[in-house]
């Protein structure tokens, strides 16, 4: 079946499988390749995308109810010669060893600082009126991203420098 | 080829370079990729004309035969284009460094969740579908024990022991008697195993997610019965390892088989679930330990047996007691191992094989003897250090675990602890737990080749990087052995048919493939001394001048034709002579919800001689996220199998629990000590990668016996556990 979707600005019209998820979509139909598959079931965050500018995990996505949606992948974000300041500071931070969840981090990260400046709140937030940026409400928030390499300090580290170079 | 052998101690050339490379907090050269998604990783592979998706079917019986499948039942599902079955297929992964196929089963099914079919369609949907949906038949025969509790069999080894235990315990002043378990755990790397196969002829090439080409080209060749000159495979990026891909696994072997009876490529990704079915877990295990002393806290005898698990016919059996054999001295030490056979999902190396789960027994135990001796840990620990390994007799190359302990808890603030339960924040119960940290070093044979031509130079190896750096820290030794920028230095891995390294496992590939490095490089810095005229020795590169004897060149003007060296290097007689370790110490502080059993981590600390450090932020990275697996075995990782039929329960990452971002503080601290390990290799380093987690589960553990004053003796330390332990406290 037919789906278009705009992914990183461009309007691409997708010939698709009917079960077919936005992730396998992104990685075998459009080569994306960045946004990876870890479980496949909601689980570890490795396929996060941002959709409509929300995070979401594309494995959990059907490709067929997204059309006219639009998609962020890491591959939008920045080139290893264009890399943003959040990239920049996981590769000064050490924020992956393996790096196959780091593409998923960085976009859970990118939808995370805008939450944050719209007051949405978190579980671990002390005011639900005006949420901090400190690193427990990092850590909860990013919570949905596993990394079994665990550079969970060095990711912390890296998303709370980007945010200071903002 | 230079072939070099470890039999002395080496000099230590790498303090003479002086570019000041080595050690150096460089960030990743791979980073960029890493950050961008462009590193391609096996799957990641654009898909290669006619490309064809396998799935893994799995058995859901123990033990039988496959009789049939009922192909009707999916007659409805377009594009399927094969069930594909075959007697080439694997039961399951080989065991580390096998060089060999394992079991290839046939029809017979040896356990629940193995592998006996691929079913290869157009397209990953109908292959997925068609795999779930397919029904198999079967003919079951009795399993004969599918639960280490009631195993079909048990082989009782021989015991290890050093001096008299049965006296030494006998006339022990002080004694504890103790007995732990923990559970089976699973590497879950994050990266699903994958592989693309493409026959070109008779020669196959494999995009695989493997650790340890040199082995895994053998294993896949005996696999399908061919020539290893007509398998290579590429695993430029691996997304993680911890020993779930030493070996060669059912998704390659069966993407090899399904691409040559196609005559396409064939591409198969294990779904999370059957990595959790079908690759080698890390055994369960039952530890009793045994500390006997002096009243004034001499260590006299020490036993440590322990029973573990693994499928018939797999000859791996977690070596549970490897560090308790050499950390402390006792006049008797003892240790046994029994194996119980059982038909389930067979065991093999998950990180730190037998440290990871034996020092979580052990390290808890000798705080219970301090317990009972009314000694502080550290200072029961730093007592019992033994001048030699006691149980072979050997030297230690390099030992600093005294400095460890003591600086470690001076740094942690460990004199101002309290008494055990005597620190309380509201509901929250704190305390402070140490452990050893120790973990065995070892040289595997390896090999590199270094190019040079002018100023820039190439490394080539078949060695991986599975996020443990070795890109970063093989460029840093060529640089800084040949007088280069990092920048000029290019590091080609991931491919057979380059020199054959050590691969990546038991935290060796650093020391190993990085000796081969640095013995190619050495090659070529003795052709650039002879082209200039100088002994070797007075040779000096540096920013791409060459100096020695008063002449002094550039190598862009020196070195006009390529200069091509390779060297390998094999373990010799330093491996004899003296006993090669990582050691450290690990400081935790924890707090225990004395309602909900909930155990927080606030803090942790590791300080660690590990030999030269090559790249002091990949150590770091590598050293935190072994403390971090220590943290999940303490507090949340749990494999269970169902008792009737040995399956899987815990498949998914929903069910079994790695650590998280909320579970993991931000203060994780890990210190270096200075050191170099003469007898380890020319480069004076030892393994990281493992040594983080050795220990670090039993500081938690201590801790929360520290912060509750109660003892808990069944890893994990969940909730419902807690609660019991101090409901039993009082």
């Amino acid at each position: 079946m037919q789906t278009s979707l705009t992914v990183n600005g461009q309007t691409r019209e997708v010939d698709h499988d009917a079960r077919q998820t936005l992730l396998d979509t992104l990685r075998d139909g459009l080569g994306l390749t960045g946004t990876k598959k870890g479980c496949d079931h909601g689980q570890c965050g490795a396929c996060t995308v941002l959709l409509n500018g929300e995070r979401v995990n594309s494995c959990l996505c059907l490709t067929a109810m997204h059309d006219g949606d639009e998609v962020t992948t890491i591959e939008g974000i920045g080139t290893p010669e264009t890399l943003n300041a959040l990239q920049k500071a996981f590769v000064e931070s050490d924020g992956y060893q393996c790096g196959y969840c780091t593409p998923g981090q960085i976009m859970s990260a990118t939808a995370l600082f805008e939450e944050v400046k719209k007051g949405a709140p978190s579980y671990v937030s002390a005011d639900l009126e005006a949420p901090t940026f400190d690193d427990a409400e990092i850590a909860e928030r990013m919570s949905g991203n596993l990394c079994r390499c665990s550079a969970y300090p060095m990711i912390r580290e890296a998303i709370a420098m980007s945010r200071e170079v903002k | 080829m230079k072939d070099f052998t470890m039999d002395e101690a080496q000099p230590r050339l790498l303090d003479q370079t002086g570019m000041g490379i080595i050690g150096k907090p460089l960030p990743r050269r791979d980073g960029k990729l890493k950050v961008s998604g462009t590193a391609p990783y096996a799957a990641d592979t654009p898909h290669p004309a006619r490309m064809a998706h396998g799935v893994l079917v799995r058995a859901t019986i123990p033990r039988g035969r496959v009789a049939g499948f009922d192909r009707a039942g999916i007659a409805d599902i377009d594009g399927v284009i094969e069930i594909v079955t075959d007697a080439r297929l694997s039961r399951n992964p080989t065991q580390g460094m096998a060089g060999e196929a394992t079991v290839q089963p046939g029809d017979e099914v040896h356990y629940h969740g193995q592998p006996i079919a691929l079913v290869v369609a157009e397209t990953f949907e109908a292959a997925r579908d068609a795999a779930q949906r397919l029904t198999v038949r079967y003919e079951t025969t009795d399993p004969g024990g599918v639960s280490p509790d009631k195993p079909k069999d048990t082989e009782i080894a021989d015991p290890e022991t050093a001096g008299d235990f049965d006296a030494a315990w006998g006339a022990a002043e002080v004694k504890v008697d103790l007995e732990f378990t923990t559970p089976s755990h699973v590497s879950a790397a994050m990266e699903p195993h994958a592989a693309l196969a493409e026959w070109d002829g008779d020669r196959v090439t494999l995009k695989g997610s493997q650790q340890m080409l040199r082995f895994n080209r053998n294993e896949l060749a005996d696999s399908l019965g061919i020539d290893p000159s007509k398998v290579r495979i590429l695993s430029p990026y691996i997304g993680g390892g911890f020993g779930s891909k030493l070996g060669i696994g059912p998704e390659a072997v069966a993407a090899c088989v399904a691409a040559e009876k196609l005559g396409r490529p064939v591409r198969v990704v294990m779904p999370r679930q059957t990595v959790f079915d079908s690759v080698l877990r890390r055994s369960e295990t039952r530890q009793r330990v045994r500390f006997g002393a002096t009243r004034d806290g001499r260590i006299t005898a020490i036993s440590h047996d322990d029973t573990v698990s693994n499928l018939d016919g797999e000859s791996f059996a977690e070596p549970t007691t490897q560090a308790s054999q050499f950390l402390y001295g006792a006049d008797g030490l003892s240790f046994t191992q029994t194996v119980a056979r059982i038909s389930a999902t067979p065991a093999g190396s998950v990180r730190a094989p037998g440290e990871a789960v034996g020092m979580l027994a052990f390290e808890a135990a000798l705080d219970e003897l301090a317990d009972k001796l009314g000694m502080d840990p550290v200072d029961l620990r730093l007592k019992n250090l033994p001048e030699k390994n006691p149980m072979t007799g050997q030297p230690y190359s390099a030992r600093r675990l005294a400095d460890c302990l003591t600086e470690g808890a001076a740094a942690f603030g460990w004199a101002d602890r309290g008494a055990p339960g005597s620190r309380r924040e509201g509901d929250w119960l704190i305390g402070m737990g140490v452990a050893s940290a120790a973990r065995s070093n070892m040289l595997v044979k390896s090999a590199s080749r270094v190019r040079l031509h002018g100023a820039h130079a190439v490394v080539e190896t078949d060695m991986t990087d599975i996020g443990t750096g070795s890109y970063t820290i093989l460029g840093q030794i060529a640089a800084e052995m040949l007088g280069l920028p990092v920048d000029a230095v290019e590091v080609r891995l991931g491919d057979t048919d380059l020199p054959g390294a050590s691969g990546s496992g038991g935290s060796f590939g650093a020391s190993s493939a990085g000796s081969s490095t640095f013995l190619a490089a050495k090659e070529i810095r003795e052709r650039i001394a002879e082209k200039l005229g100088c002994a070797a020795d007075d040779l000096t590169l540096n920013d791409g001048i060459a100096r020695g004897g008063n002449i002094e060149k550039p190598l862009a003007e020196l070195v006009d034709t390529e200069i091509v060296a390779e060297a390998s290097i094999e373990g010799g007689k330093t491996a004899e002579s003296h006993f090669s370790a990582g050691f450290g110490a690990h400081f935790a502080e924890v707090a225990v919800n004395e309602w909900t059993g909930e155990v927080r981590v606030r803090r942790m600390l590791g300080v660690m001689a590990m030999g030269r450090i090559l790249n002091e932020k990949t150590a770091r990275s590598q050293a935190i996220g072994g403390m971090v697996w220590g943290l999940g075995s303490a507090l949340t990782e749990d494999m269970q199998m169902d008792r009737r039929d040995g399956h899987v329960v815990t498949r998914d990452l929903a069910n079994y629990h790695v650590a998280s971002h909320l579970d993991v503080p931000s203060d994780m601290v890990v210190t270096f000590l200075e050191e170099r390990d003469d007898m380890a290799n020319p480069i004076q380093s030892k393994g990281i990668g493992e040594l983080g987690i050795s220990g670090a589960g039993a500081a938690i553990f201590n801790a929360i016996a520290h912060a509750t004053g109660a003892r808990l003796h069944d890893y994990p330390a969940t909730p419902d556990k807690v609660i019991a332990a101090l409901e039993a406290r009082g």
